[in-house]
């Protein structure tokens, strides 16, 4: 077979095996390596909630889907270049993702028939599937592994978990990928304390990639140049660690110290984890004894004068309610990070979706307006979270900020800025030099924010609550002493507003069809905004970073369209919700909820449908 | 003393019913805080009382000091978190059998497993007051109230042995009418570094009235409890006659001059023994068979955690690369484009 090496602007590949074979390890360490030699990429992690399911069934698969490119990146990409498959289930749970042109490369040596049964194939699992026409490369990855590793002095054991490295190896010849980053990765993972792994770690992947290169069964290697991105530092960052990353840095911009009271849940658990090893920072992190401590135990540090936050994911945003509603009436600054999951109730922990928008605009009792904003990308979790910290404390409200699973987990290049472009944080403290008895909800006349005093502070005390209080800090039924407080309340979340940036629209200011985002489908919306438009036609994209409040022009830009269509992960929250606050206009749906992120092309083929059935009814369901 | 009790008396009007107990409560912690500010040395505005929901819970409003109502059940999460966020702070809890041993339970066994530095005081009235009357985790077993109207069918808690057997390093219980003891636990309490439970036996006048009376009578208080100050022999009665000594495992209340008992048979106070087996029994013991054991049942040394907290921080910050959040930016794996 003559070996080509083809140019390629882009590829996606997925790792797929057992939930025990390394497969997260062995994407991230592809992508990591992508990345400084140049590439744009984005990754996608996809594994059970079960830490070891059943050995070589449909439930333990796990996966993890890299996309890199020579030009910009924005999605991990829905169907992938190639596939490697540790197992006929890996092959089974991911063959609808394959290229007509894919390749796929699998563990021969599990496709026995035992793990044929395992995974319910009856005969070829290529004809089964439909994918015999793929290019398949099927070599004894366990045997090849076992062979290189014989004398390694590994056990049966040890010498199994290193065919992961056989593999990256393989991948790394097929992609023309230098190997000396992963060298250095082994070097430092097991230097120190397993220095037996290193040398049979890095002899797996040498071997790998020289046995692919030997093989006669690979037709093609490919070639992805670098990418011509902006000059600077840059470094890989999943959305948890810049969450994390970003609350460090509101605490610094704030000069106050950062308090994270959390109980671990999928998949926000990573945040609490960050934050835990920066106590240099003035982190302080409470692993609490429920979600419930977590959250009151945020508000008591926020009534200390804390910059307080709490972390979590649905089911136990849904166990913070009644406290939420306790910082919106004390009025503390804290920053409740919902990491978004499948729901309802446990739903598919580690899978992604924007079902908690609802919960966090109405799921409280009372009149109970807090800010709600979302992050749209890994690395925008980073400005997201410090923006989060800054409203809160210079507004006196909790804030509540979206992420979903797939930016928490999902990772991307930053370019690593400098924290002197960020701006300082300065909360409304209450002066020493205000005169006579301290009243704590008198509110500034611009933001309404209430100041904050914190206890230790002389000639301050005061007593905040759940109970409904007059300005001065009294207890009050009082009718209209309510109606007041409840309005204001609701007033200084409303002139946040004043300090968030104007909607951007990317494309036309003006035409027949405004499609519209929030959160974390950023990158899938902007490309198949992108695809339609390479066929001719205008299309405009507006992306919602703030919820509650919307972006003061909003209307302004809803005005300039003929349709809007609202894209998102859940059954309409948000469309809903415009209907709600903005009912002047007609809002179009395009909804998705089955636990995985938009298909580009599936966003593409919607909005193509809107703009064909511009005149008559359309195809998009329309509520 | 620098401070008086009208320091810490606050402007608002005092709400609870005439003749609740809680109103003794308040005037001792009143009364305690100017001691404790001199023994602490700490000026008044370093002062946080904190609350659930309940009756008791109104308390931070009738305290002249910074104060917090929070929502039922979460108080000690919320002092727990004052703490750690300014461990100079001291911080009382104010909170009912309901709040800290119902819906709020589960923060009330952490904070005392963590041994943060607060101080509760458990109001045990018995009875949910504020709700008007119904059985809390403390009410009697079969005491018909109106959700119990034919009797309760489940066991109370003993506040005591929750805290023991959360391995508590301070438990002291007081009755609602003893004001100077009262005032002295408080001390007690706010002097103990580590988690402070201080249990209140108050009488709730309206709902669940002479829930205590069996021991709280004039007449038969001294003969029915005992009031325990450690390195002191377990005499009471209202002759000084009684006392406990160890037959076995169990305790058991003697005459002191009867069957050849001499005061050197009786047992003394150590309120400082690590061993919590003594101060558990101390804690269970219940009229007619004993009496109830008022003051400090356990006060032993520990490490804290928002000590712990902040000694981790130290040693860790010594020994960090990472300074600020430009470091933590550039560390680990990066890479130059140029």
């Amino acid at each position: 077979m003559q070996h080509k090496v083809i140019d390629a602007k882009d590829v996606v590949i997925r790792f797929a095996g057992d939930s025990g074979d390394g497969m997260q390890l062995t994407g991230s360490l592809f992508a990591n390596m992508s990345a400084v030699y140049g590439n744009e990429l984005s990754t996608f992690p996809d594994f059970p909630a079960e830490i070891r399911a059943p050995h070589g069934t449909l439930s333990g698969v796990s996966g993890f889907t890299v996309h890199i490119g020579s030009e910009h990146i924005s999605t991990p990409g829905d169907y992938c270049d190639m596939l490697v498959a540790m197992n006929p289930a890996a092959l089974k749970t991911n063959a609808r993702w394959l290229k007509r042109t894919a390749l796929v490369l699998i563990d021969e040596d599990a496709f026995d028939d035992q793990g044929l049964a395992k995974a319910g194939f009856k005969g070829n699992p290529f004809t089964e599937l439909k994918i015999e026409d793929r290019t398949i490369v099927s070599s004894p990855i366990t045997s090849l592994t076992f062979e290189s590793l014989k004398d390694s002095g590994l056990d049966h054991k040890a010498i199994g978990r290193c065919k992961n490295m056989f593999t990256l190896g393989m991948a790394c010849f097929i992609y023309s990928r230098p190997i000396e980053y992963i060298y250095t990765y082994i070097e430092n993972k097991f230097g120190k304390k397993h220095p037996e792994l290193v040398a049979p770690n890095k002899k797996a992947l040498f071997d790998g990639y020289n046995y692919a290169s030997n093989i006669q069964a690979i037709p093609n290697t490919y070639h992805i140049e670098p990418a011509h991105v902006k000059p600077g530092l840059y470094r890989n960052i999943t959305g948890n660690q810049a969450i994390a990353w970003g609350l460090l840095a509101a605490a610094e911009k704030s000069g106050l110290r950062l308090f994270c009271g959390s109980y671990p849940i999928t998949p926000a658990t990573a945040i609490l984890e960050e934050l835990a090893l920066h106590k240099s920072l003035g982190a302080t992190t409470l692993q609490a004894e429920d979600e419930i401590a977590g959250i009151c135990t945020a508000i008591g540090a926020a009534y200390a004068g804390d910059l307080a936050v709490t972390t979590t994911s649905g089911p136990g945003l849904s166990l913070k309610s009644e406290a939420m509603g306790l910082a919106v009436m004390t009025e503390l600054p804290i920053v409740i990070v919902d990491v978004q999951r499948a729901g309802p109730s446990t739903g598919i922990p580690t899978k992604t979706e924007q079902t908690d928008l609802n919960q966090v605009l109405y799921g409280r009792n009372g009149e109970c307006p807090l800010v709600v904003m979302a992050a749209h990308s890994p690395a925008n979790c980073f400005d997201a979270a410090f923006n989060a910290a800054k409203i809160a404390l210079e507004h006196m409200t909790p804030v509540v900020l979206l992420s979903e699973g797939f930016l928490g987990n999902g990772s991307e290049p930053w370019r690593i800025p400098s924290m002197s472009d960020y701006p300082e944080i300065r909360p409304p403290y209450a002066r020493q030099s205000d005169e006579g008895k301290f009243h704590p909800f008198e509110r500034d006349p611009e933001t309404m924010a209430r100041r904050w005093a914190v206890p230790g502070q002389k000639g301050f005390e005061h007593r905040v609550g759940g109970l409904e209080k007059n300005h001065e800090g009294v207890l009050s039924s009082a009718p209209d002493n309510h109606a007041v407080m409840v309005r204001e309340r609701a007033e200084k979340v409303a002139r946040v507003a004043d300090s968030i940036p104007l909607l951007a629209v990317d494309g036309p200011a003006e035409g027949h069809l405004l499609v519209v985002g929030w959160g974390g489908t950023f990158g899938h919306i902007g490309s198949a905004v992108s695809q339609v438009r390479l066929s001719g036609v205008d299309v405009s994209y507006a992306h919602f970073d703030y919820i509650n409040p919307l972006p003061k022009n909003t209307a302004d830009v809803f005005s300039r369209f003929d349709r809007i269509l609202v894209c998102e992960l859940n059954s309409g929250h948000f469309a809903g919700y415009l209907r709600t606050v903005l009912p002047q206009f007609d809002y179009l749906q395009y909804n998705k909820v089955e636990g995985q992120p938009f298909l580009v092309q599936e966003l593409a083929e919607a909005i193509e449908k809107v703009l064909q059935e511009r005149s008559g009814h359309n195809g998009v369901s329309e509520n | 003393m620098k401070y008086t009790y009208k320091d810490f008396k606050s402007d608002q009007e005092v709400r609870w019913c005439p003749g609740c107990g809680d109103h003794a409560v308040l005037a001792a912690m009143q009364r305690a805080m100017p001691r404790v500010a001199e023994a602490l040395g700490y000026e008044k505005e370093r002062f946080v009382v904190v609350s659930g929901i309940g009756c008791s819970s109104r308390l931070p409003y009738y305290m002249d000091t910074y104060g917090f109502h929070g929502i039922h059940g979460r108080a000690t999460a919320i002092s727990t978190g004052i703490k750690v966020a300014n461990p100079s702070l001291n911080v009382w809890q104010a909170c009912g059998d309901g709040d800290a041993l119902a819906i709020g339970g589960n923060h009330f066994i952490h904070a005392i497993r963590r041994n943060i530095d607060i101080n509760i005081i458990l109001f045990n009235n018995q009875i949910y007051g504020l709700t008007k009357g119904q059985y809390s985790p403390t009410s009697k077993f079969g005491a018909i109230t109106k959700t119990s109207p034919y009797g309760t069918v489940e066991h109370p808690f003993n506040p005591g042995s929750l805290v023991l057997g959360a391995k508590g390093t301070f438990f002291a219980r007081g009755l609602d009418t003893e004001l100077k003891l009262n005032e002295e636990i408080m001390v007690s309490a706010a002097t103990h570094n580590g988690t402070s439970v201080v249990e209140m036996l108050t009488n709730c006048v309206i709902f669940n009235d002479g829930a205590h009376s069996s021991i709280s009578g004039r007449e038969t208080k001294a003969d029915r409890t005992i009031v325990l100050r450690h390195g002191q022999k377990m005499i009471f009665g209202k002759n000084r006659d009684k006392g406990l000594i160890l037959d076995g495992l169990r305790l058991k209340v003697v005459t002191i001059g009867e069957k050849g008992i001499t005061e050197d048979d009786i047992l003394t106070h150590d309120a400082h023994n690590d061993n919590i087996g003594i101060h558990m029994m101390l804690a269970d013991m219940k009229y007619p068979e004993y009496p109830v054991a008022l003051g400090v049942i356990r006060d032993v040394a520990d490490v804290t955690y928002d000590g712990g907290v902040r000694m981790q921080a130290e040693q860790v910050t010594a020994k960090a690369k990472i300074h600020c959040v430009d470091d933590l930016l550039r560390s680990g794996s990066t890479w130059e484009v140029r």
